[in-house]
């Protein structure tokens, strides 16, 4: 049988659109196309549209927009307008939060105040996003699993941009928008506060990050290899099982001992995705406000141990050998 | 093209070649690669430094390549023994007219480190560099500014050789210069200037960052860190060494992430300077800690303190000598040092070649002691 080579998908399906439901709201909300795109079809469904924005999707777009317009148009006002020099710096360039003197109040615009524009449409963007994520759920009638996923997400967007300032009293203490400053506020962030790492919900964080990515290469190696059985119809395998479930069941039941369940699995990177943000807000919550030294903390809670050893290289090695001109 | 009967013959014996192919095309790099290994060796072979416990990672890699190369200015250094005075001798100043530093040595010693500091500083121009095209009586006047510069350059060495002892000889004997700066250059490389705002439109900490600055060592972090530092004698630790403290941004004297950013900056320059990274100095693991620090940090501690009083007493005055061509493109302040100036991005300037051995004039303000 003949096969498409391509990154994904093994087929792709075009012909006449799929209009899903004709609920009444879908009637006057969705867009009035569809089209197939081969180029997408590679990665995807190879359909694209019908989109259905609905006036919370306005809404996100519009603030959205917006709030990328100010931060850009800041950061070509900090290079004189010259589109040249903001394309050489655009990875440098940052709107950056306040002068920390100013605390809660409202900074002058070239200070900060362009910063707290910004941050409110961008919060009225991700929040009407958020909400559209439910209404779209609803008119499904599906659960609310994917809003509750993103609201996680959009906890720890609040914890950095809203509640932790709020709390350390100065929206100085927001992360700029820009792609190195913000890399420089997460680093000089972690060596204020006494080193992150040192941050028992940091570590958890880490814990649920690097197992959520465990876990969606194995659970979707796991279907891909056996996709030849049926597996790749997940929802048909979890009311009426097959050898696809078996074999998968078999083959991590054979390796540990154990296996999640066709159904299970799915909550398993569900809980792993949501707890990545909800612990690593947590963290930051608790830092600077609760917590002013992560070293120190850890010191005295005892999980820090001191090694053995001299510090200096005099005790390891002389600089001479070093670059090789021993005497 | 090809006879029939070849052709002939694939047709009826149809064969996967591509697997064969690739098995023996992969058999085939990989015997190449490991011969290759074998016989020239790792090419991108590395040497570490280690500076810290085991299991701290506190080490500095290097490749061997670039650890086999030594600092070409070692080989051009111009350097001649001194004549040791028999007593009796005349003295720079009662045969040269205007000798106000080095007046006290025999004309011998001072003519050899007048031929000297040519050959450190100004070797195309020689003496007229400072003196001016003019004839030998005449080079008692002070019309140049480079004559009125090198004057208080020289007090500035030997003030460095006598006062910042721990600093400069803190692992061997080796003292400095004119050369350890200038390298044969009127200006010494890796000299720095006030920024001030290097952002338009932009106020307070928005204004002094995130450019692709020499200052900030071509990072997003601050760049007033040399001035804040190294001028201005701002406060480089940022930590609290208790738990918890009661205390918010916005107060006096609290000490914030963007503080941080700029002490960053300044340990970047520095790491950057020397060729070093942070666990030369830190246990990275608690910056602050003391109990925790290399000996490297103490060496560190004095070489700020030194480069604060070379700034404060001796280059930031002269700011009214230079010409405006010598002064800084933004506020025409004098030139400064850091460490750079000196170390060139190496752990130690020149390697650890001992600089001062032959020149004991530069290496105190008093009587020279000569051997």
């Amino acid at each position: 049988m003949a096969e498409y080579q391509n990154i994904f998908t093994q087929v792709q399906v075009q012909g006449k659109p799929e209009w899903g439901m004709a609920t009444d709201n879908a009637e006057h909300e969705r867009t009035r196309k569809a089209g197939f795109s081969t180029l997408i079809g590679w990665i995807g469904n190879a359909q694209l549209g019908p989109v259905w924005l609905g006036w919370t999707g306005m809404v996100s777009l519009a603030t959205g927009i917006l709030a990328l317009n100010i931060i850009g148009l800041n950061m070509l006002a900090q290079v004189g307008w010259s589109i040249p020099e903001f394309i050489r710096q655009l990875f440098w360039l940052a709107l950056e939060p306040p002068s920390p003197e100013y605390g809660l109040s409202f900074p002058p615009l070239q200070d900060g105040g362009w910063y707290i524009i910004a941050s409110f449409f961008l919060l009225i963007s991700v929040m009407t996003w958020w909400a559209r994520t439910y209404l779209l759920a609803m008119e499904h009638r599906m659960g609310k699993h994917v809003f509750w996923a993103f609201g996680s997400a959009i906890w720890l967007f609040l914890v950095l941009g809203l509640f932790r300032p709020i709390l350390m009293g100065s929206w100085s203490e927001a992360v700029p928008y820009g792609i190195f400053p913000h890399l420089d506020w997460t680093t000089a962030f972690s060596i204020r506060y006494g080193n992150l790492y040192y941050n028992p919900f940091h570590a958890l964080s880490i814990v649920f990050l690097y197992g959520s990515v465990l876990l969606f290469a194995m659970h979707g190696a796991t279907i891909l290899a056996v996709t030849r059985y049926g597996g790749d119809r997940e929802l048909e395998q979890i009311v009426d099982r097959g050898t696809a479930t078996e074999r998968a069941a078999l083959f991590w039941r054979w390796t540990m001992g154990f296996n999640a369940t066709m159904e299970g699995i799915h909550r398993w990177a569900w809980w792993f995705a949501v707890l990545t943000p909800i612990t690593g807000g947590i963290g930051i919550l608790l830092t600077g406000t609760v917590v002013d030294n992560w070293f120190i903390w850890a010191q005295e809670h005892h999980f820090a141990p001191m090694y053995d050893g001299s510090y200096g290289y005099e005790a390891y090695g002389s600089y001479e050998t070093f670059i090789g001109q021993e005497n | 093209m090809l006879p029939n009967w070849f052709n002939k013959w694939n047709r009826e014996n149809p064969t996967n070649i591509y697997g064969p192919a690739i098995l023996v095309g992969a058999a085939g790099v990989a015997v190449t690669v490991a011969a290759f290994l074998v016989v020239v060796g790792q090419p991108f072979k590395t040497e570490s430094l280690q500076s810290g416990p085991r299991g701290t990672g506190m080490s500095r890699p290097e490749f061997v390549s670039d650890l086999a190369k030594p600092d070409p200015s070692i080989e051009v250094m111009y350097s001649e023994a001194p004549y040791v005075p028999e007593g009796g001798e005349a003295k720079a100043s009662e045969i040269y007219q205007n000798v106000q530093v080095l007046g006290d040595l025999t004309e011998d010693n001072f003519n050899r480190l007048m031929l000297a500091m040519t050959d450190w500083v100004a070797p195309e121009q020689g003496c007229a560099y400072c003196h001016g095209d003019v004839e030998i009586e005449e080079y008692g006047k002070d019309d140049l500014y480079t004559k009125v510069v090198a004057r208080r350059m020289i007090q500035m060495t030997q003030s460095i050789n006598e006062g910042w002892d721990g600093h400069v000889n803190a692992n061997n004997q080796v003292g400095v210069t004119c050369y350890t700066c200038h390298r044969g250059q009127n200006v010494p490389s890796d000299i720095w200037f006030k920024m001030g705002a290097v952002n338009e439109a932009a106020g307070g900490w928005a204004a002094v960052q995130n450019r692709v600055t020499v200052q900030s060592q071509y990072t997003s972090l601050p760049s007033d860190a040399l001035e804040t530092f190294l001028l201005d004698y701002g406060r480089i630790g940022v930590h609290n060494l208790e738990a918890h403290v009661a205390e918010y941004p916005d107060q006096e004297g609290v000490t914030t992430w963007q503080d941080t950013e700029r002490t960053f900056s300044l340990m970047n320059y520095v790491s950057n300077s020397l060729g070093v990274n942070c666990v030369f100095c830190h246990n990275s693991r608690a910056f602050y800690d003391l109990e925790q620090v290399t000996p490297q940090w103490s060496t560190e501690q004095l070489g700020i303190g030194m480069v604060q009083e070379i700034n404060n007493e001796y280059l930031v005055p002269l700011e009214d000598v230079y010409p405006p061509e010598r002064l800084g493109p933004v506020f025409a302040d004098a030139p400064k040092a850091a460490c750079k100036t000196c170390h060139k991005g190496y752990q130690q300037p020149l390697q650890g070649t001992n600089v001062i051995a032959d020149w004991p004039e530069l290496a105190t303000t008093g009587e020279p002691v000569y051997e």
